[in-house]
């Protein structure tokens, strides 16, 4: 039998473990100071508190129906924003004229942050679904429309040279030269877009809204229930995590030919057991 | 010659670019026949690239045109091939879907053959970022083989690699030039190489053509020939004695002053004659106590 060794992990385990370290720690401190009355309850509530709030939640259900409205808050709005992000910035990269015509509409409407509209998304949609859903897409829009427009400029135009020597047709030097070599950054930016759309909801439903995580918390404020309101936070920091692996998930997946994302597996062989 | 359409022929009339008022090319009249391997060597601005993107018809001529196959050029030379410096291979395509880029209806076996054919047949479904430098140029040179243009424009397609991979690189494209018989333009500032390929060589001057050399030397080309030599030196001193009246160059090659004279042998022509022996018999006269013809022959 194999002599007791009491830290050979296996690396890759090893290396996803290592990251979580941290906050394990810091969980741990936080339930003793808790525990032994420190921290009072009213200021942050022990982990234990938080957890069986969770669970409590989960059971009724009560959990569930606001993750879900969240998220298809969330997954609408950053759909419509980066569609439409996506559109125009394949519009006004591809063609010099449209860029003409609306970058700096784009511009200026950038610099307006999405959340300073609240007051008159209100007005407009009152606070349906709609208004949130708004915001999400302006919100989302822009970081995919700058990424997708920057990512069709920086194309080697040396590349673009060749496909029409070798006889392409526009539209093929479309499909198999631009939209190929900007995918890096379109992926870039909706990225960066996942991570304004939860930003931009937390706020939104937190204002205005009768349901979601945002709500939950709210109305958990009204009761002092600060284990509630605690868990809604965490819940969205596990929802951004969740996401932003969703959007490298993607980029692994368009982006096998790229050296960030070529399998480094092999490169790390693993250590052979020792009987 | 397996092939049995001739290589495209070209023609050069009064040949005109200006970029911004500066004249690159001036009035440049030039016969390429089919078939023939034509280099073009000079300093760097000299206009030799600006040629090779007037011939793929990147570029329009401001005077003057080129006649392919005695039809006027009014857009991309679709006849043509360009190899580039570069490579220009897409990071996100196999290298067997670098080579059928564009290609329509079932291209994938001749693909694998063409590969084959440089070398790279095992490396069909890797991507391009796993290959080196050499391995690009061969599938950069692969993919202007697989449509068997008539046609092919070399833009300094060697100058970015090593010595050893360039000479390699060199027999493969002379041995695919002797196979297939297209017509080939080199631009490169490597007179050694241009020497080795090339049955024609045009020194740029300018803007002009200023020197138009014949190289009749036996292929394959060994960089030891006294005739080797003899012609490398010839070119080289042509370029640099030329380009001495502006810019006063650094005297390189010593061995260059006994080619000084214009009547030595090779005598500028105005129009391509049929190149003479192209035979690949290997030529049987290694150099025995000749100076070693390895003079750098780079020009940057």
């Amino acid at each position: 039998m194999a002599r007791f060794q009491p830290f050979q992990l296996n690396p890759r385990l090893k290396r996803s473990l290592i990251p979580w370290l941290v906050p394990l720690l810091l969980l741990v401190l936080w339930q003793l100071l808790a525990s032994r009355g420190v921290i009072p309850t009213r200021i942050l509530p022990a982990p234990s508190a938080i957890a069986l709030a969770a669970i409590n939640m989960g059971r009724s259900g009560e959990l569930w129906g606001h993750l879900s409205i969240s998220a298809g808050r969330a997954g609408v709005g950053f759909l419509i924003g980066a569609s439409l992000g996506l559109l125009f910035g394949l519009i006004n990269g591809l063609m010099p004229r449209a860029e003409l015509l609306l970058d700096s509409s784009f511009q200026m409407l950038r610099n307006i942050p999405p959340l300073a509209m609240i007051p008159l998304v209100i007005l407009w949609f009152g606070i349906g679904e709609e208004a949130r859903v708004f915001l999400v897409s302006v919100g989302v829009f822009f970081p995919v429309y700058l990424n997708t427009f920057h990512g069709i400029r920086s194309i080697d135009p040396g590349l673009i040279e060749m496909g029409k020597v070798y006889g392409l047709s526009p539209w093929q030097i479309v499909t198999n030269i631009v939209l190929p070599g900007a995918t890096p950054s379109i992926l870039v930016g909706v990225r960066f877009s996942l991570g304004i759309a939860w930003i931009i909801l937390i706020v939104g439903e937190q204002i205005a809204a009768n349901s979601g995580i945002g709500y939950m918390a709210m109305n958990a404020r009204e009761f002092m229930q600060t284990d509630i309101i605690v868990f809604s936070i965490i819940l969205y920091a596990l929802l951004g995590k969740l996401s932003d692996s969703m959007a490298r998930g993607l980029e692994h997946r368009l982006l096998p030919w790229h050296p960030n994302f070529q399998r480094t597996a092999k490169a790390v062989p693993s250590k052979p057991a020792i009987s | 010659m397996s092939t049995t359409t001739p290589g495209t022929s070209l023609q050069l009339v009064e040949l005109t670019k200006t970029y911004a008022g500066r004249p690159v090319l001036s009035a440049i009249d030039l016969a390429v026949d089919g078939g023939h391997f034509v280099a073009i060597v000079g300093r760097s601005g000299c206009g030799k690239s600006t040629l090779l993107r007037l011939l793929s018809g990147l570029e329009a001529p401001c005077d003057g045109g080129v006649l392919v196959n005695g039809e006027p050029l009014r857009s991309v030379n679709l006849h043509a091939r360009i190899m580039f410096q570069d490579g220009r291979l897409l990071p996100w395509k196999s290298v067997l879907d670098n080579v059928g880029l564009g290609l329509r209806g079932d291209w994938r076996s001749r693909g694998l053959e063409v590969l084959r054919h440089v070398g790279l047949h095992e490396r069909a479904g890797d991507w391009i970022a796993r290959l080196s430098g050499g391995q690009r140029q061969r599938v950069a040179l692969a993919k202007a083989l697989i449509t068997q243009p008539r046609l092919m424009l070399l833009d300094e397609p060697l100058g970015a690699l090593d010595a050893l991979t360039r000479i390699e690189m060199q027999q493969l494209i002379e041995n695919l030039w002797l196979e297939e018989g297209f017509t080939s333009i080199l631009v490169t500032h490597d007179v050694e190489e241009a020497v080795t390929l090339a049955d024609r060589i045009l020194v740029l001057e300018e803007g002009r053509i200023a020197r138009d050399f014949r190289n009749d030397l036996q292929r394959p080309r060994r960089r030891g020939d006294p005739g080797f030599s003899q012609l490398t030196a010839e070119i080289l001193d042509t370029i640099l004695t030329q380009g001495g009246q502006g810019s006063a160059p650094q005297k390189t090659a010593d061995h260059a002053t006994e080619a000084v004279t214009p009547e030595h042998g090779h005598s500028p022509r105005p129009t391509g004659q049929p190149a003479g022996a192209r035979g690949s018999e290997r030529s049987d006269s290694p150099p025995i106590g000749e100076p070693s013809g390895a003079l750098t022959a780079q020009l940057q």
